[in-house]
């Protein structure tokens, strides 16, 4: 599905990511540890298009998309949910979600009753704006944001940062429905253990390097490499 | 000294005055708003909306050219925006303001010249239809139609927009771009169209005033300039990007100057400025929400 080979990604001058290459397959759950300024973001980033790599080579479903605009990878099946959400503070929730729908390339897909099948409490809140939304909220509205546009990879972005524990076991549940639903997950993350729980298998970034790579079990039983990189 | 006849007729020119100018300013805030833009050609788009407003009334015989032109006009202003859009204004969204102020004025007199060069440099007038010619008794003073006529147009102009803001998709896509431009990428959505569509509407109402204020002033070289100052300040001091906020600031700046006139005519043209400045030290971010 995606595969990321040897990307170097820069902000102005200063060198972000040095040779990132990392390999996603269709229906697997990815995750990408890391801690603070690792350079998970910055490799989501790479990804969708945002930031893109001076050097190396991402392909999407064998397709090469360096240099794509983020508007067309998206219609291309890729969905963003970006760490920080950027949900439209003065748009509604139901807005939020108008804004971003985008037909099923098949029948199906995620129309509005699905998505608020999948996260019921956005349906008591359709009129509320954006801005007055908790954090728990705001994150559950940037996935369902995201799926209004039927993409079949999605990058997830620090899905557990600032939750409560209880809407992180919550949501834990939800993107295993989301895979169950045959999408294909990246996840950057800190929160190591949800994530392992949730995940096929792993990559260990740090300081814009690919550390370490392995299956759940590996990640699980090597704690050494869990303390040098993730210091967990 | 004046009767309330004369005030309450005094104010309602005021008001009257104030629709063009909110029409106007409603299109400069909501190109601001979402595209970040400050358009000094926003006045010469005025401009080009009430000379055209003259040619087309000169084509046809009686009322129906204004009416023609009414719809016509702000459509040719539509379609020149159109054109700077695609060949010049959407590369150069990225740059900093002060390149696109250079840019917008630069434009400006270059559309300033053409306009010379197809409608002559002499003062045009434009007669208004026989609908709205005349005046009325009002609270026992005259008051003339054509101004009754702008006041019932403006909150008609006002709902328009809401409604295109927040019940039309392309409209809530504006929003949004207005603030997360680069989110609103992510979602699959072409910026750069939604771009060209929030400045051509935006245009469109620079037209839609340029027709409407056809009849009520002599149309000449330099309205543009005239009109993009006061244009800028009304939606400085309303709020930038608040469409009514240029509603707000356009009623300030109309009735002060409608009554500057009525209590010291010689300077009535600083009224305004002076409900400028003291507006701007009492909200330096301007009286309603900006989205900046």
């Amino acid at each position: 599905m995606l595969e990321v080979e040897g990307i170097h990604t820069f902000y102005g001058l200063s060198h972000i990511l040095f040779d990132v290459s990392l390999k996603v397959d269709p229906k697997e759950v990815v995750c990408l540890l890391g801690r603070n300024g690792a350079g998970k973001t910055t490799t989501m980033k790479s990804i969708i298009g945002i930031t893109p790599p001076k050097k190396g080579s991402i392909k999407f479903k064998g397709e090469e998309i360096v240099g794509i605009e983020p508007y067309l990878l998206t219609r291309k099946g890729i969905g963003y949910i970006p760490d920080d959400r950027r949900i439209f503070a003065d748009l509604t929730v139901g807005e939020n979600l108008e804004i971003a729908e985008r037909k099923a390339k098949e029948g199906g897909g995620w129309n509005r009753e699905r998505i608020y099948g999948l996260f019921p409490a956005l349906k008591n809140i359709e009129s509320r704006r954006g801005g007055c939304l908790s954090g728990g909220e705001q994150k559950m509205l940037a996935i369902a944001r995201a799926l209004t546009g039927n993409p079949e990879f999605i990058l997830l972005d620090e899905p557990f940062e600032g939750l409560a524990p209880l809407l992180i076991l919550a949501l834990e549940d939800q993107i295993r429905k989301l895979r169950e639903a045959g999408l294909t997950v990246l996840i950057a993350e800190q929160n190591v253990r949800s994530t392992l729980r949730i995940s096929d298998r792993g990559y260990i970034i740090d300081n814009g390097q690919i550390r370490y790579h392995g299956s759940i079990e590996e990640l699980r039983e090597n704690e050494e490499v869990r303390k040098k990189y993730l210091l967990v | 000294m004046f009767g309330p006849a004369e005030l309450i007729s005094q104010l309602l020119v005021g008001i009257s005055r104030s629709m063009i100018l909110f029409i106007v300013c409603a299109g400069l805030s909501f190109v601001l708003g979402v595209l970040r833009v400050p358009n000094i050609a926003h006045g010469s788009l005025y401009m080009i909306g009430a000379f055209t407003t003259f040619s087309i009334t000169k084509m046809f015989a009686g009322s129906a050219g204004f009416w023609i032109a009414l719809i016509v006009a702000p459509l040719l202003v539509a379609v020149v925006s159109l054109v700077a859009e695609r060949a010049l204004f959407c590369h150069l969204y990225e740059r900093e303001h002060l390149m696109l102020l250079l840019f917008t004025f630069a434009i400006s007199l270059i559309l300033g010249d053409l306009v010379k060069i197809v409608w002559g440099a002499e003062y045009k007038s434009v007669s208004a239809p026989a609908l709205l010619k005349g005046s009325i008794s009002l609270f026992g003073a005259s008051f003339p139609r054509y101004n009754l006529f702008l006041i019932l147009v403006g909150p008609l102009v006002a709902i328009a927009i809401w409604l295109f803001t927040n019940k039309t998709k392309i409209g809530k896509i504006s929003r949004a771009a207005a603030v997360d431009r680069e989110m609103v990428g992510v979602l699959g959505i072409n910026v750069s169209w939604v771009f060209a569509i929030a400045f051509v509407i935006g245009c469109y109402l620079a037209g839609v005033g340029g027709a409407l204020v056809a009849p009520t002033v002599s149309i000449t070289l330099g309205m543009d300039h005239t009109l993009i100052i006061e244009a800028f300040l009304i939606v400085i001091i309303g709020g930038l990007g608040n469409m009514w906020g240029a509603l707000v600031g356009s009623l300030i700046f109309g009735i002060t100057h409608s009554f500057g006139v009525l209590f010291w005519p010689q300077f009535a043209i600083v009224f305004p400025y002076i409900a400028v400045v003291i507006v701007l030290l009492l909200r330096p971010k301007g009286l309603l929400k900006s989205v900046w």
